[in-house]
C-alpha cells in the first residue's frame, strides 16, 4: 500500500507491506513518526467528519457538527447521509450530542458550535 | 469623546487573545470592536478540525477554538461591541465608528491594537481573462455560504489555488454532494499543509494539477466552464496545453492579503513583503501606541501562533498604557535574505525585549536538507539543518537578548546550502 | 398596452430620452431586454464626458457631444450624479506628430469647445508629474470631465419614472409590425403599441431598424477592454490622459474615475457577437502596455478588476451617429451607432429625440414636471457630524455592508426600493458601489443577497447576479423541513 505521510511537511512516500491485514514492513519513511502513521493508516484509517446539520428556530439555518471519536474512513459518506437526514432545534451548545452511534459507527455526532435560538 | 485605555479592532482569534492578555495584565478598560454580528471572526466558518493542537493539545473545530477564548474573555468581562465598523483611525488614536444600534461616534484610545485580519485575493487581481458570470467565488466566501448559511454555491467545481482554504473547500463541497473536478495550482508545489492534501484531496480522489492555471472563463450568466493550461518555469501558460473543463463553479484560493486600509489611514508604515505593519519586538508600529497582531500583521499558517502573538501584543499594549515601556534608543534591524522572505518583528529594541523574542518568517521556496542560519552583525550565531522548509509554513527563531550583546545593529536570517 | 411613445433600450440614450419625455404630457414606456437599466454598452465604457474636439465639425457627433457636455454639470447636480470636470490632456510623443495636436485644437475650436490650448513639456509635467517624460507636448482640454455612467443612467431613469414614464425589463423586442398609425412591438413580456418608437437599442439597434426599414444598417460590436486600479493609486493622475492617434494606432486612455480609482483602456477589436463581453489575455496585456506609454509607473499589481464593453459601431464613409426617422418608417426614430462620444452626447440626443417624438404626437408640456429624482444619501460623503446626525435619524445607514467602499445597509435598501430599483447583485452594485471595491464582493455578496431576499420577498436561490440564469446560489445544503 502506498501512503503519503502527513506527520510533517516532508510528505514522505511510504510503502506498507500487508499480509492478512497485518503490517509486515514499512519503507520510505524517514523518521519513526512516519512508521507509526503508516501502520495505523494502513490498518485502520479513521477521520473526523465535520459538517453541519439543519437547525430549526436558530439564528442560522445550520449548526456545525463533528464525529467523536473519529469514524472509519470508508464510512464517511454513510455518516454524511445520516447527517443530512438529521434535524435539531436551537439552542444548541458545543458538546451537545446530537446523534449517538451515527451510521452504526459507534461514534457520536456532537455539536461543534453554539447556535442561539432566534 | 469617550476615552478607553485599549481599543482592539477585530474580535477574531487575534483580537480576543489580545484582549484577554491586556485584561490579565491589569488593564481593565478594554474595548473590542467587531464588524460582524458575532465574535470569533473567520473561525466561525472554519468548521473543520485541526485548530488548537499547540495551544490546547486537542484538535478543535474553528468555532470550538473561538469558544475557548470567548469564554475566557467573558470571565474577564471584556467588552465587545458587535456589528460595529471602524470607519477611520487617526495617528492620534481617534476612531470613528458606525453601527446601526449606536450610530456614528468617535472614540479615543490610549493604545490601539490592530487585529482586522486579512481578505482573499479576488479574481480581478489575477487578471484572469474571460466572462464575468455568476459562480466565481473566493474559497472563503463559498465557505461562509456553505457552513454558516446552508447554501450550495454550485455542483461542478474547479478550484484554483491549493492554499489550505481551497483544499478544505474541496473536501467540504464533496461532502455536500458537489463534484470537485480538480484543484489547479500555478506553482510547482502546493502552499497547503500536507495533511490537507492527503485528507482533503487524496481521500476523495480529487486531482491536484501543479503548474496549472485558469486562462479563460466561459459562460455569460452562470459559469459554464474554464480553460486550464499548464504553465512553464516562467509561470506563463504553455501554448497548446489548454484544456476545457466544464464546471458551474470556480473557487479561488490564491492568497490572502492583510487588510490594512485603516492602518494606512493612521500613517502606519507597512512592510512591502508581508503587507502588514512593520513592528518592533512589542508588536508596536511606527505610530506610538498602535500595535498589530494576527493576520493583519502577516498571514499565519496556524491560528495557535496568532493567539500567541496576539497575547504578546495585548501585554505590550497594557505596558504602554501604564507607561511601562522603557525609553530606549538602540534599535536592532532584523532582515530576511537568501530564501527568507521577511521577518516579524522587523526591529528589536534590546532594552524592551526581555530575555528573548520569537521571530517568525517564511521561506521563498521549498528547501530540503538546507540550513537555516542567523547572523548578528555578520557573525553566524545559529546554523541549523532543517529536513524541510516550505513557503506554506511559518518558521520561527527565538532570538535572545544575550545574542545581541551590547552593540548589535543588524540580525540577518537566511537559508544556506551548508 | 398602448402608449404615445415607446423607447426601446434602457441604456444611457434610452434613459435620457425617457427623462426628456417626462417633460411632456404623454404616455411613454421604456422596453428593455435586460433585467435592469444600464446593462449594455452604457455600463462598460471610459466614463468620460468628452470636451468635443474629436468629432468632425458639422457632424451629429460634434453637435450632440458639445451640447451634452455643456448640459452635463447642471444635469448631474440636479440628479445627484457624481461628475467632475477634471480636464483632459492629449499626449504627443513625437515632434513629428505635433501637426496632429494642432489639427485637434482647430477642430475643437470649430466645434465650439472652450479653453483648448497646447501645453509644452514643462507645463505638462507640472500638471501631471506621472506622465511619461517622453511626451513632448499635449492638447489641454479643461472642459473634459468624468462621470459615473451607472448613476447617470439610473438617475435619468428615476427622473423619468417620477414623471410617469413606465419601465419594462426582460422584454426583448422580437417582432415589430405596423397597423394603421401604430407600431406594435411583440416582446417577451407581451405586446406594446404606439405611434412613435424610439430605437435606442444600442448593439441591437440595427436589427430593430431592419425590422421596419428597407434601408438596412449594420452595427458591428467593437470590443474595448479595460482595467480598473485600486483607489490607492488614484492619486497618480488628476486629469484624463489620451494619446494622440498616430500611424501606430489610436492608443488608450488613463483616467481618474469620479470615485477615485484609475481606469485604463480601451482596446478596439471588432467582433461578431453582440454579447461577447469577455476579456482576453492579449487585450489586457495590450491595455497595460499602452497605458504605460502615457504613465510609465502604473503598477501591475494594483488591478482590482478588468472588463470589456462593446461599442455599437457603424462602418460608414462619414463616421457619425445615425439619429432621426428611419427611412420609410414614419414615427420610428433611430439612435443607431451611438459609440464614443455617446455617453457625453446622451443628454442632448435624448432631448432631441424626445422633442421630435412629442412633436409627432402633438404632446403638450407636462405642467407637473419634476426635474429631480428621490434624494440619495451617501453617508461616506458627509462630515462626521453630518453623518452622526443623519444616522441617528436613519439607523440603517449606520450599518456597513460593503467594507471596501463603505456602503451601508440603508443605501442598499434604498437602491432596491427606487423606481426602477435594483433586483440583482449587479443592480445593487451599479447603484451603490457595494462589491465594486478591492475585495470585489467577497465579503459583501452574501449579505447583499440576504438583503435583496428580505426586501423583495424572493428566496436567495432565485436571485441573480445580473438577470437571466446568473444564479449565484444553486440550492440549500439541507432540505427545508415542514416547519421551516
Amino acid at each position: 500500500m502506498e501512503l503519503t505521510c502527513i506527520r510533517c511537511p516532508m510528505g514522505c512516500a511510504i510503502h506498507v507491506e500487508l499480509e492478512n491485514g497485518a503490517v509486515v514492513s514499512v519503507t520510505g519513511n524517514t523518521c519513526p513518526r512516519g512508521a507509526e502513521y503508516a501502520k495505523s493508516e494502513a490498518t485502520a484509517p479513521v477521520r473526523t467528519v465535520t459538517s453541519t446539520v439543519r437547525a430549526l428556530g436558530g439564528v442560522r439555518p445550520v449548526v456545525a457538527v463533528k464525529t467523536v471519536p473519529d469514524v472509519p474512513k470508508d464510512k464517511i459518506f454513510d455518516v454524511m447521509d445520516a447527517v443530512r437526514a438529521l434535524e435539531v432545534t436551537a439552542p444548541v451548545r458545543i458538546g451537545d450530542i446530537l446523534c449517538t452511534n451515527i451510521a452504526g459507527t459507534g461514534s457520536n455526532l456532537v455539536a461543534a458550535a453554539d447556535l442561539d435560538a432566534e | 469623546m469617550n476615552t478607553y485605555d485599549i481599543v482592539i479592532i477585530g474580535a477574531g482569534p487575534a483580537g480576543l487573545a489580545a484582549a484577554i492578555a491586556a485584561k490579565e495584565a491589569g488593564v481593565d478598560d478594554v474595548l473590542v470592536i467587531e464588524r460582524d454580528s458575532v465574535p470569533g471572526g473567520i473561525l466561525n466558518q472554519c468548521i473543520h478540525n485541526g485548530f488548537g493542537l499547540h495551544t490546547f493539545r486537542e484538535e478543535l473545530t474553528g468555532p470550538e477554538y473561538a469558544a475557548r477564548f470567548l469564554s475566557r474573555a467573558g470571565e474577564l468581562g471584556v467588552a465587545i461591541r458587535l456589528s460595529t465598523m471602524v470607519l477611520s483611525l487617526s495617528n492620534e488614536r481617534v476612531l470613528t465608528v458606525t453601527s446601526r444600534e449606536r450610530g456614528v461616534e468617535q472614540l479615543r484610545a490610549r493604545a490601539v491594537i490592530l487585529a482586522m485580519g486579512c481578505r482573499e485575493r479576488p479574481r480581478g487581481a489575477l487578471n484572469i481573462p474571460g466572462y464575468r458570470p455568476a459562480g466565481i467565488y473566493s474559497a472563503g466566501t463559498a465557505q461562509r455560504l456553505v457552513n454558516l448559511e446552508g447554501f450550495l454555491p454550485g455542483r461542478e467545481v474547479v478550484i484554483l489555488g491549493s492554499g489550505d482554504i481551497g483544499l478544505i473547500m474541496a473536501r467540504r463541497m464533496t461532502l455536500e454532494g458537489a463534484h470537485v473536478r480538480c484543484v489547479a495550482e500555478l506553482l510547482p508545489y502546493s502552499g497547503g499543509l500536507k495533511r490537507n492534501i492527503v485528507q482533503c484531496l487524496h481521500d476523495y480522489g480529487i486531482p491536484l494539477l501543479l503548474s496549472h492555471t485558469v486562462v479563460d472563463i466561459h459562460g455569460r450568466e452562470r459559469l459554464e466552464g474554464v480553460t486550464l493550461a499548464e504553465v512553464g518555469a516562467d509561470r506563463k501558460p504553455v501554448p497548446g496545453s489548454e484544456k476545457y473543463i466544464p464546471c458551474d463553479t470556480l473557487l479561488l484560493s490564491v492568497g490572502l492579503l492583510p487588510e490594512n486600509e485603516l492602518s494606512e489611514g493612521a500613517e502606519v508604515m507597512l512592510d512591502r513583503v508581508t503587507g502588514g505593519p512593520a513592528v518592533n519586538e512589542s508588536l508596536e508600529t511606527n505610530v506610538p501606541g498602535i500595535f498589530a497582531c494576527g493576520n493583519v500583521l502577516h498571514v499565519h499558517d496556524l491560528v495557535d501562533y496568532v493567539s500567541e502573538e496576539a497575547a504578546r501584543a495585548g501585554k505590550a499594549a497594557a505596558r504602554f498604557v501604564r507607561g511601562g515601556t522603557p525609553k530606549s534608543t538602540r534599535v536592532v534591524k532584523l532582515t530576511g535574505r537568501d530564501g527568507v522572505r521577511y521577518t516579524v518583528p522587523q526591529t528589536v529594541r534590546p532594552a524592551a525585549m526581555g530575555e528573548s523574542v520569537v521571530v517568525r518568517f517564511r521561506v521563498a521556496n521549498p528547501y530540503y536538507g538546507k540550513y537555516l542560519s542567523c547572523y548578528v552583525d555578520g557573525k553566524r550565531i545559529s546554523h541549523r539543518k532543517k529536513p524541510i522548509m516550505a513557503p506554506g509554513e511559518m518558521e520561527s527563531f527565538t532570538l535572545t537578548r544575550e545574542a545581541l550583546g551590547e552593540s548589535a545593529q543588524e540580525v540577518v536570517f537566511c537559508v544556506e546550502e551548508e | 398596452m398602448q402608449y404615445d411613445v415607446l423607447v426601446v433600450g434602457a441604456g444611457v440614450v434610452g434613459c435620457a430620452t425617457a427623462m426628456e419625455l417626462g417633460k411632456y404630457s404623454l404616455r411613454a414606456a421604456v422596453i428593455e431586454a435586460g433585467e435592469d437599466v444600464c446593462t449594455g454598452t452604457s455600463k462598460a465604457n471610459s466614463a468620460i464626458v468628452h470636451a468635443g474636439f474629436d468629432a468632425r465639425p458639422g457632424s451629429l457627433m460634434a453637435r450632440f457631444n458639445v451640447e451634452g457636455s455643456h448640459a452635463m454639470p447642471k444635469l448631474c447636480e440636479r440628479l445627484q450624479v457624481p461628475f467632475r470636470r477634471c480636464g483632459a490632456l492629449v499626449l504627443c510623443f513625437d515632434e513629428a506628430d505635433r501637426p496632429g495636436l494642432e489639427e485637434l485644437l482647430l477642430r475643437g475650436v470649430k466645434n465650439g469647445v472652450h479653453g483648448l490650448r497646447i501645453v509644452e513639456r514643462g507645463e505638462l509635467h507640472e500638471l501631471e508629474p506621472n506622465v511619461s517624460p517622453e511626451a513632448v507636448a499635449a492638447l489641454y482640454a479643461p472642459t473634459s470631465g468624468i462621470v459615473c455612467p451607472f448613476e447617470l443612467t439610473c438617475a435619468m431613469a428615476e427622473n423619468a419614472a417620477r414623471n410617469g414614464v413606465e419601465f419594462f425589463f426582460d422584454a426583448r423586442v422580437e417582432r415589430i409590425a405596423r397597423e394603421g398609425e401604430l407600431w406594435t412591438l411583440e416582446t417577451a413580456r407581451g405586446s406594446f403599441e404606439a405611434p412613435v418608437v424610439v430605437n435606442a437599442a444600442g448593439l441591437h439597434s440595427a436589427e430593430l431598424n431592419n425590422m421596419v426599414s428597407e434601408k438596412k444598417l449594420t452595427v458591428t460590436p467593437r470590443k474595448g477592454e479595460y482595467m480598473l486600479l485600486d483607489k490607492k493609486v488614484g492619486h497618480m493622475l488628476s486629469r484624463t490622459v489620451f494619446q494622440l492617434p498616430t500611424k501606430m494606432g489610436k492608443g488608450v486612455l488613463v483616467t481618474p474615475t469620479v470615485h477615485g480609482n484609475l481606469l485604463m483602456g480601451p482596446t478596439a477589436v471588432d467582433v461578431q457577437d453582440p454579447e461577447a463581453t469577455n476579456t482576453t489575455a492579449a487585450g489586457l496585456e495590450s491595455v497595460m502596455q499602452k497605458a504605460r506609454k502615457s504613465v510609465p509607473t502604473l503598477p501591475g499589481n494594483r488591478t482590482i478588476t478588468s472588463f470589456a464593453g462593446l461599442r455599437a459601431h457603424v462602418e460608414r464613409e462619414e463616421h457619425d451617429f445615425i439619429i432621426g426617422e428611419a427611412e420609410g418608417a414614419p414615427g420610428f426614430l433611430n439612435a443607431v451607432g451611438i459609440e464614443s462620444p455617446g455617453l457625453s452626447a446622451a443628454p442632448a440626443i435624448g432631448a432631441f429625440l424626445a422633442e421630435s417624438a412629442a412633436y409627432l404626437v402633438s404632446a403638450p408640456v407636462n405642467k407637473k414636471y419634476d426635474s429631480t429624482r428621490p434624494e440619495v444619501y451617501r453617508p461616506n460623503e458627509m462630515t462626521v457630524e453630518e453623518r452622526a446626525a443623519f444616522v441617528a435619524e436613519h439607523p440603517l445607514y449606520g450599518s456597513i455592508i460593503c467594507r471596501c467602499e463603505q456602503v451601508t445597509e440603508g443605501e442598499i435598501v434604498d437602491a432596491i426600493h427606487r423606481v426602477p430599483g435594483a433586483r440583482s447583485l449587479d443592480g445593487v452594485k451599479r447603484r451603490t458601489r457595494a462589491g465594486m471595491g478591492r475585495c470585489q464582493a467577497g465579503f459583501c455578496s452574501p449579505r447583499v443577497l440576504e438583503i435583496l431576499s428580505r426586501e423583495l420577498g424572493v428566496p436567495q436561490e432565485q436571485l441573480t447576479k445580473s438577470g437571466g440564469a446568473s444564479f449565484p446560489i444553486v440550492g440549500k445544503t439541507r432540505k427545508d423541513g415542514e416547519n421551516a
